[in-house]
């Protein structure tokens, strides 16, 4: 589903985010991106979502080059990802509500189909009864629910959480992982990067190394080794 | 699906725009000075432009005829020097309307009236008072009233006032265009810093939604549904701004009134803004909608290169 095909990404000031990474990831995977801070982790996060373009090799998509897309195309190709960061991105002056149905309308669905299915994904979160708040009326928790409840909502080929629980307690942090676990049993793609050992050994999923840039380790059900 | 994406944008802006609050309270502050800095150029150059009308008015050639010229010579030649299409109007004022004009001007100099009845008879001759179409005209017409009267060895013309002012005629006439220039010039350079301090404005309630512009754009709205309801908050400060900025104007021409009218400027101000409110709104209106829309536009795109 996903290939890098030898990445490297160096910065202007000479700085070697990612040096010559390639890896596959296949439909319905589970994997953990785990390494210190610098280690190139959210680079490429970036690289997948189409934020950054690599210096030198390709990403693919389904066998698109996401570096290629022209404007429209990654509009489209955006609306199949769905993404979870740290620090939650809601919009603030939208309610719950207001901040899921945004990714429908985005998409071009009916008012039918965001009545229907916000208040259901609203559910699956356990965040019904919150649906009329504003985000800042929401603990971090809360919060990172409500950006999980709008990735999943378009029903994407692959969720990204970039560090999802590193501002969350440890309940939270529990919660969190439990509804993307529950996301990828049916069926969808998850990429989680993040540098909480429990995180990673609860889950017992892929773990990807990243030190220095490059792959340090690849392990199918590996457990957070840096 | 086009008409729901429509309302969408429309709703999104104006939800932008309310629950922005204090955002929305500053931009809207700063265009509304902008556009009273607009409807206030509107208002001088109305000013500048009535005053120079005064002016214009107050330069005319006196024709002073002889006091044995036949009325109906007298008549010929008006018709001739309105026949020239540098004349705008020719006034006939008869011996005794000349007399009485004098009498009046006078009232209070009981020599020169006494010395008038000593005369016995009316030493005064008629006058045509021309006027032009425009000041540096009256060159031209001088010149045709000469020929006149060199032409002909028994003119009604006796003198001809235009060689004694012909300099005043010429400083006003160059004062009057240079002032209209200059009018303009001042007009537009304010009109510009106006529209530059609202761009930057708008910018500035542009800057502090970054954030939230690469959301949507991570999220997979499209650019024109990430701009539209920014767009849409633009032309709500645009249009309430104009809204206040003429309700403003209101007290403020109300109050300039009676001082215009006072400097010889020929127009009361709040008499002037009130006849002239659509207009004037119009334009303001306008200005209001095309600051607000287009920085919007302009301020959104530098965010969406994501």
């Amino acid at each position: 589903m996903i290939y890098f095909d030898k990445v490297s990404k160096t910065y202007q000031n000479d700085t070697k985010a990612l040096d010559s990474v390639s890896f596959t990831i296949k439909p319905k995977e589970f994997v953990s991106i785990v390494g210190h801070s610098g280690a190139g982790k959210t680079t490429i996060i970036k690289m997948i979502l189409g934020e950054e373009k690599p210096s030198h090799g390709s990403v693919f998509f389904e066998s698109v080059n996401i570096s290629g897309l022209r404007k429209d195309d990654m509009t489209d190709y955006r609306r199949r990802v769905g993404t979870v960061f740290q620090d939650f991105r809601l919009l603030p002056n939208l309610t719950v509500y207001e901040n899921i149905a945004f990714a429908m309308e985005a998409c071009g669905r009916t008012d039918e189909e965001i009545s229907a299915d916000v208040p259901h994904v609203l559910g699956l979160v356990d965040l019904t009864k919150k649906m009329m708040n504003f985000p800042h009326q929401l603990s971090g928790g809360e919060k990172q629910r409500v950006a999980i409840a709008r990735a999943i909502v378009n029903q994407p080929d692959i969720i990204i959480a970039d560090e999802p629980t590193g501002n969350l307690d440890p309940v939270s942090t529990y919660d969190i992982i439990q509804i993307l676990k529950k996301i990828n049993d049916l069926g969808t793609t998850v990429i989680l990067t993040t540098h909480n050992k429990g995180v990673v050994d609860s889950i017992g999923k892929r773990v990807i190394t990243m030190e220095g840039g490059k792959i340090a380790r690849d392990d199918k059900d590996g457990k957070f080794a840096i | 699906m086009l008409r729901t994406n429509i309302k969408r944008v429309f709703k999104s802006g104006f939800l932008n725009f309310w629950r922005n609050g204090s955002v929305s309270f500053t931009a809207v502050l700063i265009m509304t000075m902008a556009l009273l800095v607009v409807g206030s150029l509107i208002l001088t150059q109305a000013l500048l432009s009535s005053t120079l009308a005064q002016i214009k008015d107050k330069v005319d050639i006196n024709v002073y005829l002889a006091t044995s010229a036949d009325e109906s010579d007298i008549m010929d030649l008006k018709k001739r020097i309105e026949s020239q299409p540098e004349v705008l109007t020719v006034v006939y004022s008869s011996r005794e309307d000349e007399l009485a004009k004098f009498k009046a001007k006078h009232e209070n100099d009981e020599l020169t009236l006494q010395a008038l009845d000593e005369i016995g008879d009316n030493p005064l001759g008629a006058s045509l008072e021309i006027k032009a179409k425009d000041p540096s005209q009256y060159e031209g017409i001088a010149t045709f009233l000469d020929n006149q009267k060199s032409d002909n060895s028994e003119s009604v013309i006796d003198k001809v006032n235009y060689s004694r002012n012909k300099s005043a005629i010429a400083a006003l006439t160059n004062i009057i265009t240079a002032s209209d220039k200059l009018g303009f010039a001042v007009a537009l350079f304010f009109a510009i810093i106006a529209f530059l301090i609202s761009f930057n404005t708008i910018r500035l309630t542009i800057y502090m939604a970054r954030e939230e512009i690469s959301v949507k754009r991570l999220v997979g709205a499209s650019t024109r549904y990430i701009k539209g309801p920014f767009v849409v908050s633009g032309l709500m400060y645009g249009f309430i701004a104009t809204a206040l900025a003429m309700l403003l104007l209101i007290p403020i021409t109300y109050w300039a009134g009676p001082y215009t009218l006072g400097l010889g400027t020929g127009i009361n101000i709040f008499t002037y803004y009130l006849s002239n409110v659509f207009s004037i709104g119009g334009t303001m209106f306008l200005a209001g909608l095309f600051i607000g829309s287009l920085s919007s536009y302009l301020a959104v795109k530098k965010y969406l290169r994501i």
